[in-house]
């Protein structure tokens, strides 16, 4: 009973947080709120997020964290742009793209696994790290005049459905999969539930964690190339806090920072709770100085719900 | 002829002097081009007149950049050329480099306190002004506009929406129907502008306070398949200037961050050298780009 209460609270809580926020927003904005196609482009506007979260999520449930993704994001969309301007390929820009997502996610897994640096500690000093190399590789300066097949991933449409979304709905089917109904994933849910308990069941945790933070880097890459897609333009800052974002995505999802424990679906719901709030605070033009405060109340109130939750059936 | 050989004379001569010199050059951030522009324009000028430019970078952080000016009195260098992060919040640094006895000059932001020995910027204010002059124009004074705001307290945000506002205060049959900010980023307006987009599909215009965030509300536009809609940027960077030649941003309020910052260096320049300047505060003049005169600001070359 205790554990299925448990379940209840963590997972349903974040629903009925997301659907109250729709809710108000749609009593105060229905007209332009509450209509299909505000949805579709609320989905647009998280798609990014959601995929950072959803890579973030992997290495949350390992206990670790990964603070490097929103550069990682704007790296790869740099790079993407700029191998596409200057080969004129865009398939070799897509997989040098996703090449420098994996590898920098790689690198983080190394560091974490093997020289047994702290995950925020080593994926702060990443996070630096790569910032400083998007700029060195743009020379600062932005990376536009892309060509047209490059801002389909962000911009074009197949079958009216935003082609963005599609990576989005595509990226989840797949880590649900994953994380839920195979043996790796099981593996994950373990190194961050017990570690030792793990290595003597003979889980190889070294290479659970460099395939976690691989993860993280390759949804950071897809992430960052629809950021630059979406804006015909790889900025050389592109991706910067968005990290934050992805880190608030999964933790209002109910996945414990402690590891070990987490639910693929709530991730999204967090991402969307994000998504609709900027935007349903945008439509109803709120200044910007309360919408940080709203913002931070009611991820600190849903958090806090959660964790209440869970004391609470526990006893 | 004799006096153009005078005058090459005259800056072999000075370069000669100037072989010795250092100069710090700490600048607030270089994730902008229009603060990479900036700083080329100064390394450009450096080189030119054999100094040796010590460029630092504060990342907008108020006590990174302090702790790089107080670095640079360690070093002793000849002068430093200050592009605060804050106006305030470098008063402290720009007294430590006077009891130093080293010059200051400051670029783009002025700083509240201490002896400056030049100043050199574009004023803020007349750029929201001739944002707003511009957009009441090209609306023949009547119409809903949409205001996208750089980071809020940031003192280029608040010294360009009194600009524009003050401005608009005179037209009321302009109306701002939205006011967000989307901190002077791209990826930013371009969310906040589709969400506004949603509650006012009408609008006819947008002042946006720099081209990122113009350049963002156009590719909102553009995804909404929306046309017709007046947008208004400023600085003048180059994919800003390339979108008025388009025709997607109607104006580009230009700034010219090069020659400042090539000026500020040879301030700095005359000033080691004794020479005294006059006047000690110098405004850049603001270049309104539209697709009228977008090929004269081209071939003037900033």
């Amino acid at each position: 009973m205790n554990a299925l209460s448990n379940g209840f609270i963590r997972k349903y809580g974040v629903i009925f947080g997301l659907v109250g926020i729709i809710i108000f927003f749609a009593i105060e904005s229905p007209n332009y709120f509450f209509t299909p196609s505000n949805f579709i482009l609320i989905s647009k506007q998280s798609s990014i997020n959601i995929l950072l979260a959803l890579g973030q999520m992997f290495v949350i449930l390992t206990a670790g964290i990964d603070l490097s993704d929103g550069a990682i994001a704007g790296l790869v969309g740099a790079v993407a742009a700029g191998v596409t301007v200057t080969t004129g390929n865009l398939f070799l820009g897509l997989i040098a793209g996703l090449g420098v997502g994996i590898g920098f996610g790689i690198v983080n897994g190394i560091i974490v696994a093997f020289a047994k640096v702290p995950a925020f500690i080593a994926t702060l000093a990443t996070m630096s790290a790569i910032t400083g190399i998007t700029l060195i590789y743009t020379q600062g300066e932005p990376i536009w005049n892309l060509p047209s097949s490059f801002d389909f991933i962000g911009q074009g449409s197949l079958f009216d459905i935003p082609f963005s979304i599609i990576l989005m709905a595509l990226s989840f089917v797949v880590v649900w999969i994953i994380l839920e109904r195979t043996k790796y994933g099981r593996h994950v849910y373990a190194v961050g539930g017990n570690i030792k308990a793990s290595r003597a069941a003979g889980v190889k945790i070294s290479s659970v964690l460099i395939s976690v933070y691989a993860i993280s880097g390759l949804l950071a890459a897809i992430g960052g190339i629809i950021l630059a897609s979406r804006l015909g333009t790889a900025e050389p800052t592109a991706g910067s806090g968005y990290e934050l974002d992805a880190i608030a995505a999964v933790v209002l999802g109910g996945t414990s920072l402690f590891g070990g424990e987490g639910w693929v679906v709530g991730t999204i719901i967090g991402g969307y709770i994000i998504a609709v709030l900027n935007n349903g605070m945008t439509i109803m033009n709120i200044s910007a100085y309360y919408q940080e405060v709203v913002k931070g109340l009611v991820i600190l109130l849903a958090v806090m719900l959660t964790s209440f939750g869970k004391k609470y059936w526990n006893e | 002829m004799k006096s153009l050989i005078l005058v090459a004379l005259m800056v072999v001569g000075i370069a000669a002097l100037s072989m010795a010199m250092t100069i710090g050059f700490c600048v607030s951030t270089l994730n902008n081009p229009y603060f990479v522009s900036f700083t080329n324009g100064a390394k450009a000028e450096a080189q030119l007149l054999g100094i040796n430019l010590i460029v630092m970078n504060a990342n907008n952080s108020n006590s990174t950049q302090l702790n790089q000016v107080e670095d640079l009195i360690q070093r002793k260098v000849d002068a430093i050329i200050l592009n605060p992060t804050d106006s305030d919040a470098l008063v402290p640094a720009v007294i430590a480099a006077n009891k130093a006895g080293i010059p200051v000059i400051t670029l783009d932001r002025s700083v509240n306190g201490g002896k400056v020995d030049m100043y050199i910027a574009s004023n803020n204010v007349e750029y929201g002004k001739l944002e707003a002059e511009y957009a009441v124009k090209l609306l023949n004074g009547k119409g809903d506009i949409v205001l996208l705001t750089g980071i809020p307290g940031a003192s280029a945000t608040r010294d360009r929406t009194k600009g524009i506002m003050e401005y608009l205060s005179q037209y009321p049959n302009i109306k701002i129907v939205a006011n967000q900010t989307a901190q002077f980023d791209m990826a930013t307006a371009m969310s906040v502008m589709e969400s506004i987009l949603v509650a006012h599909p009408n609008i006819n215009a947008v002042i946006a306070e720099n081209d990122e965030m113009a350049l963002g509300a156009i590719q909102a536009i553009k995804a909404a398949g929306k046309s017709g809609i007046i947008v208004i940027g400023g600085d003048g960077i180059p994919q800003g200037i390339q979108a008025v030649k388009d025709g997607t941003e109607a104006v580009d309020i230009a700034q010219q961050p090069y020659k400042m910052a090539a000026l500020g260096v040879s301030a700095a320049f005359f000033i080691v050298n004794g020479l005294s300047i006059s006047p000690t505060s110098l405004s850049m003049p603001l270049f309104p780009v539209t697709k009228d005169t977008v090929n004269q600001w081209i071939a003037s070359g900033d």
